[in-house]
């Protein structure tokens, strides 16, 4: 039934493409709009969740949900403004050293504290590690940036595993939990609720950021970069500035990792993470932010499900089914029920609206 | 003084020496042709004078200041603009969204995050595409324009930061004759307010619309001044012939 449907919206989606390439006179901006119906979708199913899974699944969902958090942050910076950033884990897993450090040292484990610390530990990496790759006079090459991104990621993973302060190859284990005046949050449906909580935020954040003329601006980027430049954008600035916001959401996604799993250790920050939230996005279809929570979710449930009944061989399925989903999708799986027209979209208030609201 | 003033360009590419020490003046308001065979130098000095390329050489200014080692968003904000040869419209974007997204360069962050630009743009955007004739597709996506069309398009957001100078690379290149004459006549009115330096092979074009025109040949100027001095050049009437 549901695949029946998908077929149905990927056929109508690739009939007005060919419309567009032909040169026909396409129709207004379509009134279909299959984005927030996927949208709805995905949150209806993650409220229910915790109802019908077992504790266990649900604490596996709590995972999922803060690793679709941090896909987010992967989706802003690629698939909106297309700064390739192979280490977005260094944002996630620094936040996550560095909440776990003040449970440890400090005993600060307050959320109104720790969570705003470190978005502000991923936010202040990112600015400076995108300041010096981005914000040179002329635009950096994608590879060189791609490269530096890699190579802190890796970096960093090396000086983790080395440093004693950071308990080197073991990490930081039993990080108390996060509290809130005497409730500490322990795994369970509280704290899968209070991330589902977060993610819905931050993703509606993120949903009007580029939905903003600013959107417009990413968009430009993301296709031509040398031509907004000759417009007058100063495009390094508009990539270090979404870079910057990425590694806030990869932080504060990162501080809620540690605090749920309860340790941290240094393949978070390290090259492993960083690929594994480009599959995420890849996967389930860059720049459309719920592609990412989508790809997010698939791709750690098949792992899940696989790892449980095929025991040796499931890297290898997982890997086959990422290859095959790249080759022929190459705009992730969103890519069955979004047409390329309603992926672009639109920015800022509807002209027609506009129209009617001006004197 | 000149309102663009290349001179002494010289651009070198690995062997080939693409500019030889090219020079070019344009006024205020005035349309400027630059001709000559194939490999003779015109797209390089463009991309030298709009910032695409660093001369090897030589030195350009614009409006009295030395520009040549600024970048393109510099110069854009200094009021020069160009037109790619390739068009380079973004397809997946509506005609509106397109004018918007050039003409909302240089407004402030905030006011790009809280989509306030639309509100007070929406008026020039309007104009801009009411006077090159695609208001009435303002919301389709840019793809669905003809090749003529989308060129008009690109022309539209080249000028829609109110350039004081627009470079145009092959601006007819794949027009029909019809297509063409529609060209001229949108460049026209853009005179009162802007200069142009226009790239062309279709030379009957370029003599209806340019006041003056440079001939270039080998990377080196071979002869500039008005279109009948131009065509009275016997130099420049032998390096066409050698070409046919």
């Amino acid at each position: 039934m549901g695949a029946a449907k998908q077929a149905i919206h990927a056929a109508v989606a690739d009939e007005a493409d060919v419309s567009v390439a032909e040169g026909v006179p396409a129709e207004r901006p379509t009134t279909r709009k299959v984005l927030p119906i996927v949208e709805g979708v995905v949150l209806v199913a993650a409220l229910l969740a915790p109802l019908v899974l077992q504790d266990y699944l649900t604490v596996f969902a709590t995972r999922v949900i803060i690793l679709a958090l941090f896909a987010l942050s992967f989706d802003l910076v690629w698939g909106y403004a297309g700064i390739m950033s192979f280490g977005q884990a260094l944002f996630f897993g620094s936040a996550g050293y560095g909440v776990a450090l003040l449970a440890r040292d400090l005993n600060v484990t307050n959320i109104l504290l720790v969570l705003p610390a470190g978005t502000l530990i991923g936010l202040t990496f990112a600015l400076l590690l995108g300041g010096f790759l981005l914000l040179g006079r002329h635009p950096s090459s994608v590879i060189f940036v791609s490269l530096g991104t890699l190579t802190g990621s890796y970096a960093a993973d090396r000086l983790a595993r080395g440093w004693y302060y950071l308990g080197g190859q073991n990490g930081i284990p039993s990080i108390a939990p996060m509290s809130l005046g005497s409730y500490d949050f322990t795994e369970g449906p509280a704290f899968y609720y209070l991330v589902l909580g977060i993610l819905v935020v931050v993703y509606l954040l993120c949903r009007f950021l580029v939905r903003s003329q600013f959107g417009l601006a990413l968009a430009g980027l993301r296709e031509n970069e040398q031509r907004i430049a000759f417009f007058g954008y100063k495009a390094q600035h508009l990539k270090a500035i979404i870079f910057t916001i990425g590694g806030a959401v990869a932080g504060l996604a990162g501080s809620l990792y540690a605090f749920h799993e309860g340790f941290v250790w240094p393949n978070m920050v390290g090259v492993v993470v960083s690929t594994q939230v480009v599959l995420y996005v890849l996967f389930g279809g860059s720049g459309t932010l719920i592609g990412a929570v989508i790809g997010a979710i698939i791709v750690e449930g098949v792992s899940f499900w696989l790892s449980d009944n095929y025991r040796d061989i499931w890297p290898i399925i997982l890997g086959l089914l990422l290859l095959l989903v790249i080759l022929f999708r190459p705009l992730g799986l969103i890519s069955f029920v979004l047409g390329e027209r309603e992926r672009v979209g639109s920015f800022g208030a509807k002209p027609k609206e506009k129209r009617n609201a001006a004197p | 003084m000149p309102l663009l003033e290349a001179a002494g360009v010289k651009k070198v590419f690995g062997k080939l020496t693409a500019l030889d020490g090219a020079s070019l003046t344009v006024g205020e308001n005035e349309f400027h042709g630059l001709i000559g065979p194939n490999g003779s130098g015109k797209s390089t000095l463009m991309k030298c004078i709009a910032g695409a390329e660093v001369p090897t050489q030589g030195k350009v200014s614009f409006v009295n200041t030395d520009i040549t080692e600024f970048t393109p968003t510099e110069r854009a904000r200094a009021g020069m603009s160009l037109k790619f040869q390739i068009t380079s419209v973004l397809p997946s974007l509506t005609l509106y969204d397109n004018i918007l997204l050039a003409l909302q360069a240089q407004c402030s962050l905030l006011d790009l995050v809280f989509s306030r630009t639309r509100g007070l743009l929406h008026d020039q955007v309007m104009t801009m595409l009411t006077q090159f004739r695609l208001a009435d597709r303002a919301f389709e996506a840019a793809a669905a324009l003809s090749h003529g069309q989308q060129q008009w398009l690109e022309i539209a957001m080249a000028l829609a930061g109110k350039p004081k100078l627009l470079l145009l690379d092959e601006p007819t290149g794949g027009m029909s004759l019809e297509e063409r004459r529609v060209t001229g006549e949108l460049l026209q009115p853009i005179k009162q307010h802007c200069s142009l330096v226009i790239v062309e092979h279709d030379l009957d074009f370029i003599r209806d619309i340019c006041d003056r025109l440079t001939v270039l040949d080998q990377g080196k100027v071979l002869a500039s001044g008005t279109v009948s001095e131009i065509q009275a050049n016997k130099s420049v009437q032998e390096i066409y012939l050698r070409r046919a």
